[in-house]
């Protein structure tokens, strides 16, 4: 079989996309596990919620695709930011009520307490949307949904589709993960948050406020949540109260991948998964018969149990050891 | 397996430690479960075929409760092996399954009683091949590789229509033939005859809870429970970990396969969706609310998630929407409980980890674990157990 590179860059870009948006909830379970190793199972729910709170935000406010364009604009970017703060509150309200109280108890504990606070979250949602998947309200302009930056802007003669979804992905995305970044590595709080990572007692003992750090984590995660379910919404046209479950696990997955706790390691894990969903979804099938989007949760569930099991510190993630 | 080992050990102190009430509890509420379907005939309730799941979930919650409560690895795929035990039994007698078709089932086989026996032991295969390479895992990890696991499976099935039917499913599938009586009744099982299956689940349900009775008391029990504690402290005294855990894996497994194949006999019909992630954890919120480690909390558990999954949710829309209307209450009258499941499954999670983690019929030992200061509790505990002196003389360690 010829190998068809059209077809391979236009699953690259789709991947990519994917990959940012898959980072932005990684990075929420990583920051999570890195500082109290929790599995924070909720924090699919909580970028589903951001989601919802995104279709209800924008419904409300009127804003629709005949609007000025300046108007939309602006609206998506105070949408942006209004699901972020919803969705980062609402993580942090979830730690302070189902997680903080568990926060001496043994390991499996607030792990089960994240899986019924998941559970409650979805049941939430099937109140808010319905039990089907609905179709966010319009305010993307017909003519730009399948807008081909590569023909319009750079005069491309291609039928390689860069779609101005995929560059709305990567200009909401990368811009935010240069902030964490700063966040964490430059602020006074950022490294309250690496030395609480690296020993609870001791950052304690110089007088670091562990709470404070880490409410600030969950604060974090869920506002990236927030901002990864707005995108989603838009990016897949569509939301359901079971769209966190599944993007969540991706992204726990590339997580794992890249080294839980490690934050540059879960961008490189959400590259990943993204670039395996993208070809699974649609390159693979040309070289096996029969292979297509049906079986992407298989092997990503496949590699979650393979990295897992043979590598469980992950590509960058250092070799842990179990304490007695 | 099982006998042999229960049949070591049949002088463990806790299997005679049943006192009267608790008798009188186990008799009459097995009286109840014995007479409900003629009273649900005879007062034309027509619920039976709703408890048909509740055993099922059941069944599922007591073999959840060997993994998660006797050896305290947390199982989130265990709808997984539910499905394995389901398709198997599918595979091998429906006459639309792909297998049988092309003739590779002998004749023999595809029947309910041999079908369920491979079922259990196919499923307690699935729990090896799942264990073996997963038991070095730390908890948490081990939990996310088994809901991996627990997803894989059902999106295979799915896209393997050559022999599992694929999103169509399989059916129809044997039923057990008919039980002859004396007098010349015979018992059949057909679509119809629910009060049959009725009891066959019960059945089932009553001998997997005197196998796993049998398996808490025997050797194996008590390692695993020894493992749950202290891995470490386990394996010095001589306990093969690998062993063990992968016995509970298997042996927790292989229930889910009896609880598969009935179902799928009794409702003529396996789809991939009947066994989503949200069984897992129904599953799991039943042993957590009943109690980890305690067989019959675990039970109760299942009893009211279960029947409020099937029976409750339904019969209470009448009366609250009734109050909706009579107090003006929107909600009320618009509400359908049927869409709380989730929230059901959900809150028993939390509230029972934030307010009782040991469950509402905590295990003694179990309990012990889940709360914080545990070490105090059982060494104080141990020493009572050990202490040969005098009962009126207060034991080191004691608060006066």
């Amino acid at each position: 079989m010829e190998f068809n590179g059209t077809l391979f860059v236009q699953y690259l870009i789709i991947g990519i996309a994917t990959g940012a948006l898959i980072a932005l909830i990684a990075l929420g379970y990583t920051l999570v596990y890195g500082i109290i190793e929790l599995i924070n199972f909720a924090h699919g729910e909580v970028m589903m919620m951001g989601a919802f709170f995104s279709i209800s935000l924008i419904a409300l406010s009127g804003v629709s695709a005949d609007s000025a364009g300046a108007a939309i604009i602006g609206m998506l970017l105070l949408t942006l930011v209004l699901a972020m703060a919803f969705s980062a509150l609402l993580n942090f309200a979830i730690d302070r009520i189902a997680y903080k109280p568990l926060r001496n108890a043994p390991r499996l504990a607030p792990l089960i307490a994240a899986i019924g606070m998941s559970f409650i979250l979805q049941n939430i949602g099937i109140y808010w949307q319905g039990s089907n998947p609905v179709r966010p309200p319009s305010i993307i302009p017909l003519e730009y949904r399948s807008y081909n930056i590569l023909n319009e802007w750079f005069a491309l003669d291609t039928t390689i589709r860069f779609r101005l979804l995929d560059l709305f992905v990567l200009v909401t995305t990368i811009p935010l993960l240069i902030g964490l970044t700063w966040f964490v590595y430059r602020t006074r709080i950022g490294t309250a948050m690496r030395a609480t990572a690296q020993d609870r007692e001791a950052a304690a003992l110089m007088g670091i406020d562990v709470n404070r750090t880490i409410g600030t984590a969950f604060l974090l995660g869920g506002g990236l949540a927030g901002a990864a379910g707005l995108i989603a919404l838009y990016y897949n046209d569509n939301g359901w109260y079971r769209m966190g479950f599944r993007y969540g696990l991706f992204a726990f997955t590339a997580a794992v991948l890249g080294g839980i706790g490690n934050l540059t390691g879960a961008v490189v894990g959400s590259l990943c998964i993204g670039l395996i969903w993208s070809m699974s979804d649609g390159f693979m099938k040309q070289y096996v018969s029969g292979w297509g989007a049906q079986w992407t949760p298989s092997v990503i569930f496949g590699v979650l149990v393979l990295v897992m099991v043979f590598r469980p510190s992950g590509l960058l993630g250092e070799q842990t050891v179990d304490k007695v | 397996m099982a006998a042999t080992l229960a049949a070591e050990t049949h002088d463990s102190r806790e299997a005679s430690h049943w006192d009267r009430r608790q008798v009188t509890w186990f008799v009459v509420a097995i009286a109840l479960f014995t007479i409900y379907p003629f009273v649900d005939r005879a007062l034309g309730i027509n619920r039976l075929g709703s408890w048909l799941p509740i055993f099922v979930t059941i069944i599922l919650a007591m073999g959840l409760n060997i993994v998660v409560g006797y050896a305290g690895l947390l199982d989130l795929g265990y709808a997984a092996f539910f499905a394995i035990g389901a398709y198997t039994n599918a595979i091998l007698t429906s006459p639309r399954s792909g297998l049988v078709q092309n003739g590779y089932i002998p004749e023999f086989l595809q029947h309910f009683w041999p079908a369920m026996a491979i079922s259990w032991v196919v499923a307690a295969i699935f729990g090896v091949f799942l264990g073996a390479p997963t038991l070095r895992l730390r908890g948490d990890y081990l939990a996310i590789v088994t809901l991996g696991f627990g997803e894989i499976v059902p999106n295979v099935v799915v896209n393997t229509p050559a022999v599992t039917g694929g999103p169509l499913g399989l059916n129809p599938i044997s039923a057990p033939p008919p039980i002859p009586l004396p007098g010349g009744y015979d018992i059949r099982f057909g679509a119809s005859n629910q009060i049959a299956w009725y009891f066959l689940m019960f059945a089932v349900g009553l001998f997997s809870l005197f196998l796993i009775n049998r398996l808490h008391d025997s050797r194996l029990g008590r390692s695993w429970m020894a493992v749950r504690e202290d891995e470490i402290a386990a394996a010095s005294m001589g306990i093969n970990l690998v062993k063990t855990k992968l016995l509970a894996f298997a042996l927790g497994a292989s229930f889910s396969g009896f609880a598969g194949s009935v179902y799928a006999a009794a409702f003529q019909y396996v789809n991939p969706s009947q066994f989503e992630f949200t069984v897992s954890i129904s599953v799991l919120s039943m042993v957590i609310l009943g109690g980890l480690g305690n067989i019959y909390g675990v039970i109760f558990g299942g009893l009211i998630i279960a029947s409020f999954d099937r029976i409750l949710a339904e019969e209470l829309n009448g009366p609250m929407h009734w109050l909706g209307r009579q107090t003006d209450i929107a909600f009320l009258e618009k509400h359908d409980l049927n869409s709380d499941r989730l929230l059901v499954f959900g809150l028993a999670l939390v509230v029972m980890m934030l307010v009782r983690p040991g469950g509402l019929f905590p295990n003694a030992r179990r309990e012990a674990e889940l709360t914080e200061e545990s070490e105090e509790v059982t060494v104080r505990q141990d020493q009572q157990l050990y202490d040969i002196r005098h009962e009126n003389e207060p034991a080191v360690g004691e608060r006066a």
